[in-house]
């Protein structure tokens, strides 16, 4: 067990290394090399996150483990740079390192035609960015979370505008970091307050002493928590920047919607579990804007037609799903989800990076269509994904996103029932970008045609895994209804859970029913998903705008446009109202008003120097008079005007 | 005696180098002698040797009961050791510039280091203002004879602007002396133990708080910096901005709160929403800034302001955070000055209108560019993120609206310092970036140098916290007290 504890470390230094060498080193390495440590740090990492998985598995959380203070001011306040390995952050790490390392491999074949010096920075920001993540989910308090959390905010933003000549990818970069940086603000406010009531941050001693926050306490340090939240995992109102996001290379999208970055929120959240089951009113707020980012980002995703904007705008959606599932409650369904999403969006968005790939660039799924016959593997993951992300059992989403809607459905039935109508949306979306791509004619240029071909084994290794794990995901997770005690992600993270679980009111789970509706819910998605892959797969080249509500859609509700015209720029007027006005003209403007002032009656003053002693007499004591009125109580004027004479 | 070795150094070899005319000797005296004050101040931090060797006394001006009399605790240390620390940086960085007389030039520059090391060593008030002048005038000089086009002017106002705060400042000096025990000390602990009532207090506040406030600057009184920023050589802007301004920040710790804390605890919430509306009126002016140097100045202000916000809300987090980021924000902002230097001297223009695309030219200045921006916006783990969480903590002590306001600035702040990232190296390259190479040696050592004291200090900030725990301590100790009553 000591042993273990030692090891803890190694995990985010593995990545850390990877990067310094990488970044270091970028002109001297081979791109050979540089892909070899760039995977290889991140596979060492998933071997230590194994071992460490299975000791959590077998004895339990292993204790805190302090590597040196952080900050260190008076003992109420005091931050350790300290790891906490239980049972949720070693599932997170799993997640992070296996599917990032697959994401590595992927990149190393995806990205080899960039130059050697790019091809490291690419890889030590890969890297920086998993190492940033594994901060967050290791560190035991809140701040060495935030370290994390910023830390992912400045990755994605390197990655995003990673090809840097390109003013779009800048802008889009840029504003991910911002939007994050909104969210970041709320987050630290939440630390403070945290810090001001109870003078720590450290997990065990927070959730340990809950009794000490006022219900005020609770609702506002879980509400200013949740917005840091709606900036990293992207929901409502912080969610654009993710769908911009995509301007970076197609792995890295991957990595923030996959493995890194989303995930923050739904762990930040499920790891404070007991602070939101304390605050009803939160955790309110968190079901209905999860619910509501799931739904609208679904509608927007209907009349995308970049194969990476539909996969962005489902997983914006998606997290909505993971945020219903914390909102009501269904803190391992939350989870399950992270994990199963994981894996098919991973698995997805490697899969349209192959596209792209095969289509020498073009993003556009109307000049796509019949890819299935020119790359078969790439196909079958994708469709094995495309499955599980619309719930159809048995594969991974259906359970997860089963676990969180019946746990809606306890709280509130309309919430089911929403919820429901935003898995019928995310089947047809899916399906309808499914069968764009791979069935039906090629609709591209004979060029293109010409090029396509199945991707290497380095792009079509991590599909295969990917694809594996979606389908068979959900097995970790099964459902109650279907038999008893066998959810063993539920079991596993009781420990995390605990305490809410004792506080949440148990519902007698009704078997029979549940499975019922479950078959419905099934065949319905079934069907949507059939008339998406009808209605598609004779798809025409059609350069036409949409109309009407599709228009809308397809412009994404316009919320950019209201964005700019209310926050940015108003802002900005103001800024320079402020830059051109007030300051040239208002405050300097007295500065020098008051300079000019002094040089007028210092011109007028010398038509006093007269050269008559009377006259400066009369000043004089008109002077002394008024400064005796001045200081007439202050008898020390006159001592320093002994002193003076 | 190290405090005295502090300052006679830089004195003794300032006032030699003006009497060299050769660029390379007066380079060559001023580095030398910069290194040496280096290894000094270093020793002093390291508190090598015995404890006398941190205070000297000796009569200065006995008729008016004046004493040479400085000291070193851990804010003198601290900052002892970012004005040590910035001239040899400062130098080695603009090290390939040439100035007209030279001599003069570099001379100048070391009396402002010992008006500097004096400011943060004296204990005595007469000395304080002597030093506190000191600093002041070869600035005057070095801004007005080697500045750019608008230097007489704007300088003109620099010192104007400065030299009224001074006057005031004396004029409380002078006020408090007579109120010492038989008005015959300007020693700071007399001062400490000066019995003022509430009025006299409060008069007597505003004449040390409008210097201070000026020098800092703090809103409204900052007009004076973006230009003189903009108009100095960059060498003296950087220590304009690095060091100097925390004169204004070290007078309020040392002198302001000590001896006026009940004036403190009346104004502070005026000082605070001062200092919270500088935060947000210079970061939204940053946003519109055209200009590099004016960008870096605007920049400059908000974070002072928040220093000024965190001291008034006299909690020990956010004092402590203040002594870090006193320190943290002097390497960080003399590092976008290199920055800007280097970019200016090459391109000749620092408009980011006329830039873009220099991370393709200079990829190494656009590496070590970025990690000064990251520190700039106080980023987890490089060396600002300390200072700053702890400010903010404890303005949000004294006021949870008033941090989740000046927290808005972190938010500008990363849309200006993004921007000017953006502007200058990403994108296309223009005409004027075309033919750009990558920075020279000297630039890179230098801010390699920084870097790596960005990171250490981002990932261990406690020796600062450590080094200043004992003024933090004792300056607090006097307000609580106060408030207990």
């Amino acid at each position: 067990m000591g042993q273990m504890n030692n090891l803890v470390y190694l995990v985010p230094l593995f990545p850390l290394l990877g990067f310094l060498v990488n970044g270091l080193f970028r002109n001297q390495l081979s791109k050979g090399l540089i892909g070899i440590i760039g995977s290889g740090s991140i596979l060492l990492s998933f071997g230590v996150s194994i071992a460490l998985f299975l000791q959590v598995k077998s004895g339990g959380a292993i204790p805190v483990h302090s590597l040196f203070t952080f900050i260190d001011v008076s003992p109420t306040f005091k931050i350790d740079f300290a790891f906490q390995v239980d049972q949720l952050s070693s599932l997170f790490l799993l997640v992070i390192t296996g599917v990032g390392f697959l994401i590595h491999v992927y990149s190393t074949s995806y990205m080899h035609d960039e130059e050697v010096p790019h091809f490291a920075r690419y890889f030590a920001y890969l890297n920086l960015f998993v190492f940033s993540m594994l901060l967050l989910v290791l560190g035991a308090n809140y701040v060495i979370m935030f370290i994390g959390w910023e830390g992912v905010g400045l990755c994605s933003y390197l990655l995003i505008g990673f090809w840097f000549k390109n003013d779009n990818y800048n802008y889009a970069a840029k504003k991910a970091f911002i939007m994050n940086r909104i969210g970041d603000l709320g987050f630290l406010l939440a630390v403070f307050w945290l810090f001001e009531k109870l003078g720590t941050v450290n997990y065990s001693d927070v959730f340990a002493n809950t009794n000490k926050l006022t219900q005020a306490d609770i609702t506002g340090i879980t509400l200013l928590l949740f917005v840091g939240a709606t900036g990293k995992s992207a929901q409502i109102p912080l969610y654009t920047w993710l769908p911009d996001a995509m301007a970076g290379p197609t792995p890295v999208s991957a990595l923030i919607h996959a493995a890194t970055m989303v995930t923050a929120g739904i762990y930040m959240i499920a790891r404070s579990n007991i602070l939101y089951t304390l605050a009803p009113f939160t955790q309110a707020v968190v079901a209905i804007i999860g619910l509501a980012t799931a739904i609208f980002a679904a509608s927007i995703a209907l009349q995308q037609n970049d194969i990476k904007k539909v996969l962005a705008y489902s997983t914006v959606s998606q997290l909505g799903y993971m945020f219903l599932g914390l909102g009501v409650g269904s803190y391992t369904g939350a989870v399950f989800h992270v994990m199963t999403h994981a894996f098919f969006k991973a698995c997805l968005f490697l899969g349209a990076g192959s596209v792209i790939h095969a289509m020498s660039g073009e993003q556009d799924i109307r000049k796509m269509g019949g890819l299935s016959k020119y790359m078969p593997i790439t196909r079958i993951t994708f469709l094995i994904s495309c499955i599980a992300i619309a719930g159809i059992p048995p594969f991974a989403g259906f359970f997860s996103k089963d676990q969180i809607l019946a746990a809606a459905k306890e709280v509130n039935p309309f919430f089911y029932y929403i919820g429901v109508g935003g898995a019928l949306l995310t089947a047809f979306y899916m399906f309808r970008l499914y069968t764009m791509t791979f069935v039906g004619k090629f609709r591209g240029t004979h060029d293109q045609e010409h090029h396509l071909h199945e991707s290497p084994m380095a792009i079509t290794f991590p599909l295969i895994v990917l694809a594996i794990l979606a389908a068979a995901g959900g097995l970790l997770g099964i459902p109650e209804a279907f038999a008893k005690n066998a959810n063993w992600l539920e079991s596993f993270l009781a420990p995390i859970f605990d305490g809410s679980t004792k506080l949440q009111k148990v519902h007698p789970s009704e078997g029979s029913n549940e499975i019922v509706l479950m078959a419905v819910t099934s065949v319905i998605i079934i069907a949507v998903s059939v008339w998406a892959y009808v209605k598609f797969k004779d798809y025409q080249t059609n350069e036409e705008e949409p109309t009407g509500f599709a228009r809308i859609l397809a412009n994404k509700w316009y919320v950019d446009e209201i964005y700019d015209a209310v926050f940015v720029k108003p802002i900005n007027a103001f800024a320079g109202f402020l830059k051109n006005v007030v300051e040239k003209s208002g405050i300097d403007g007295i500065v020098n008003g008051v300079g000019r002032l002094v040089q007028y009656s210092s011109r007028q003053m010398r038509l006093l120097q007269s050269g008559m002693v009377g006259s400066y007499i009369l000043f004089m004591v008109l002077s002394i008079v008024v400064l005796f009125l001045i200081f007439w109580n202050q008898i020390q004027i006159v001592e320093f005007l002994q002193k003076v004479f | 005696m190290i405090p005295v070795l502090l300052i006679v150094i830089p004195l003794v070899t300032g006032f030699a180098s003006f009497l060299i005319n050769n660029g390379k000797g007066a380079k060559a005296l001023s580095l030398l002698s910069s290194v040496i004050t280096l290894v000094l101040a270093l020793v002093a931090v390291y508190s090598l040797g015995s404890k006398d060797l941190l205070n000297y006394d000796a009569a200065w001006i006995p008729a008016l009961g004046s004493r040479f009399s400085l000291s070193m605790d851990g804010m003198a240390k601290m900052l002892c050791l970012l004005t040590a620390v910035s001239l040899p940086l400062v130098l080695t960085a603009t090290y390939k510039n040439n100035y007209s007389n030279p001599g003069s030039f570099y001379g100048l520059m070391l009396l402002m280091q010992a008006g500097l090391m004096g400011v943060f060593l004296s204990s005595d008030a007469l000395l304080f203002y002597f030093f506190w002048e000191l600093a002041l005038i070869p600035a005057y000089f070095l801004a007005s004879i080697w500045g750019g086009e608008k230097r007489i002017a704007v300088t003109f106002k620099f010192f104007i602007y400065t030299f009224v705060g001074s006057l005031l400042m004396l004029t409380g000096i002078l006020y408090l002396h007579f109120k010492t025990l038989h008005g015959a000390s300007f020693a700071i602990q007399d001062f400490y133990h000066v019995k003022l009532t509430h009025h006299q207090q409060f008069y007597c506040f505003w004449l040390f708080f409008i210097a201070f406030a000026i020098k800092m600057p703090i809103f409204p009184f900052h007009t004076w910096q973006p230009d003189a920023y903009e108009q100095s050589p960059t060498a003296v802007t950087m220590i304009l901005s690095g060091v100097m301004v925390k004169m204004g920040l070290y007078g309020v710790i040392r002198w302001l709160l000590p001896i006026f804390p009940q004036a403190v605890l009346k104004f502070d919430h005026l000082v605070i929403v001062l200092s919270v509306i500088g935060m947000l009126y210079a970061s939204l002016i940053a946003i519109r800034q055209d200009d590099l140097k004016r960008l870096i100045a605007y920049s400059s202000i908000a974070h002072i302001g928040l220093m000024c916000a965190a001291i008034f809300s006299n909690q020990q987090a956010g004092m402590t955070g203040v002594m870090v980021q006193m320190f943290n924000h002097g390497v960080n902002v003399i590092g976008l000055w290199i920055v800007a230097d280097a970019i200016e001297q090459q391109l000749g223009t620092r408009k980011f209108s006329e830039l873009g695309g220099l991370a393709q030219k200079a990829p190494g200045l656009a590496i070590l560019l970025v990690v000064m921006m990251l520190a700039n916006i106080a980023l987890p783990l490089t060396n600002a993120f300390a200072g700053e969480f702890l400010m903010f903590n404890g303005l949000f002590r004294y006021n949870m609206w008033m941090a989740a306001i000046a927290g808005v600035s972190i938010i500008l702040a990363a849309v200006y310092s993004l921007n000017m990232v953006q502007k200058i190296f990403y994108g296309k390259t223009v005409a004027a970036t075309e033919h750009a190479v990558d920075a020279a040696f000297n630039i890179k050592f230098s801010l390699v140098l920084l870097v790596i004291v960005i990171l250490v200090l981002g990932v261990y900030p406690q020796p600062v916290i450590k080094l200043t725990e004992d003024s933090v301590q004792a300056v607090l100790a006097k307000i609580i007290s106060i408030k207990v009553q």
